[in-house]
């Protein structure tokens, strides 16, 4: 049964296991998540109107530091153990293998973020349109954010410098993705509606799965030389 | 001894680049010395009070150029980078590398400057407008290209890496450009078109121009300069580099 799409569905398949298996590394992003979100209002006050202004900033900044704090995960583990080179060499195109990784690194980081969500919009006092605005700028900026992520991740594989040095790379790239997620919810509480933001946030996701794997293994190959 | 052949691109070999390089910097250095008096003078003295911002908008003949720069150097570092990459000369990464630093500090500069005009004619030191937002980000641009080649212990793979995140990064400067256009912001639109006549006095347009080939022709000076440090740095176990330090010695 040899063919791409199903080298694809079985580095996938053994991502998201090795992911279920170590729970505690999606929890740990999850929970910092959590914490990050829930530090804000106790260091600029409990007023209500303020936080719901916040809340959206708030949440999509926290999402991109758990984000970017769950990059160091992506091909590390492979590159220690000689799996990444064997993924180099494989007779299957490296960017749709890269594809298929960063998909379930998502699954696994990015979507319990955007499941998260709601209940941390709720703790600014966001009202449920809102709410909705916000996770779907989530659902569609969570996957730009991995798959921008996995360049810097693949850039620093093995550098000194580690996670600071990755976070300094690719926070410049998340930038676009945080104006127009946090934007989106911003515009609908305005009265502007979200159309405009999320079909932006929308078209950033196609033009990151298009060039963004390319790009990632440009970098593997340059780190695995 | 030059090697290579008898065309120019032996010069794209370091050892014969680097006394290119150092012949060069002069013929760029006095101009750019002569044409920043020029254009200072010309801004700061000759250019009118203007009528709505008095003296305060002289900073725009630095501001402008600088910001210029900084959009132009990236351009031109990741097109560097992306020959490193492609055709895989050595020289061309090290050109990146010395470019790099330079074009930081014109964005710093520019958004330095920036907020010195800002806080007069705006009131503000800082506004978190497209312009100055993208401007930003590209300060963050060049410093993570210059981190990441310093992290990075193998020159080689510090130049292909850095050289990767600079050609990534190249879309950030047509946005910034194009930033005005997009989006309603506070920092004035271009004045200055290719398709119409620019909106500014003749004399303050032609110092913004003196200006920017001032320092244009800086940038060539301080690349030449870094390019020959980092030439020497790499090459330092050849014969023609030893016999070069032997010299200075």
């Amino acid at each position: 049964m040899a063919g791409t799409p199903y080298a694809v569905a079985c580095l996938m398949r053994r991502d998201l296991t090795l992911a279920v298996r170590r729970r505690t590394d999606v929890l740990t992003t999850l929970f910092f998540f959590v914490i990050v979100v829930s530090l804000f209002p106790l260091g600029v006050g409990p007023d209500m109107e303020m936080l719901r202004t916040m809340g959206p900033g708030v949440v999509w900044v926290a999402a991109l530091l758990a984000s970017m704090l769950s990059l160091g995960r992506m091909f590390a583990a492979d590159h220690a153990d000689g799996t990444l080179e064997q993924m180099l060499v494989a007779p299957y195109p490296l960017a749709l293998l890269v594809l298929g990784k960063v998909g379930a690194h998502w699954l696994a980081a990015g979507l319990p973020l955007v499941l998260m969500a709601p209940f941390l919009g709720l703790q600014y006092g966001l009202a449920a349109g809102a709410l909705k605005v916000l996770v779907v700028s989530l659902l569609l900026g969570t996957p730009c954010l991995s798959l921008l992520g996995a360049i810097g991740a693949a850039l620093t594989l093995g550098v000194r410098g580690g996670g600071v040095l990755v976070a300094l790379l690719v926070l410049p790239l998340y930038v676009p993705v945080l104006i127009f997620g946090a934007g989106a919810v911003e515009s609908y509480s305005s009265g502007l509606g979200a159309e405009g933001h999320l079909s932006l946030l929308a078209a950033f996701l196609v033009l990151a799965v298009a060039f963004t794997p390319w790009a990632t293994a440009a970098a593997l190959r340059i780190a695995l030389d | 001894m030059i090697p290579g052949g008898g065309s120019l691109t032996r010069y794209a070999s370091p050892a014969a680049f680097y006394p290119l390089a150092g012949r060069l910097i002069p013929w760029f250095a006095v101009p750019a010395a002569v044409l920043g008096a020029v254009g200072l003078y010309m801004g700061l003295v000759a250019a009118p009070t203007d009528f709505r911002q008095g003296d305060a908008y002289r900073i725009m003949f630095i501001h402008v150029p600088a910001a210029w720069m900084s959009m132009w150097l990236y351009v031109v570092m990741a097109i560097y980078a992306g020959l490193g990459l492609v055709v895989k000369t050595r020289l061309s990464s090290m050109m990146a590398a010395a470019i790099a630093p330079s074009g930081a500090l014109f964005t710093f500069i520019a958004l330095w400057t920036g907020s010195f005009w800002g806080r007069p004619m705006w009131g503000t030191w800082w506004v978190w407008d497209a312009r100055l937002t993208s401007e930003l980000v590209l300060l963050f641009l060049y410093l993570g290209v210059i981190a990441l080649a310093a992290a990075i212990d193998d020159p080689r793979r510090a130049d292909r890496a850095s050289g990767l995140l600079a050609l990534v990064g190249v879309v950030n400067v047509p946005i910034i450009y194009f930033s005005v256009q997009w989006w309603n912001t506070l920092h004035q639109g271009a004045s200055i078109k290719m398709t119409a006549a620019p909106t500014m006095g003749a004399i303050m347009f032609w110092s913004i121009l003196v200006m920017t080939v001032a320092f244009w022709l800086l940038s060539f000076v301080t690349a030449f300069l870094r390019v020959r440090c980092i030439i020497l740095e790499r090459e330092r176990h050849a014969e023609w580099a030893q016999k070069v330090v032997d010299n200075r010695a």
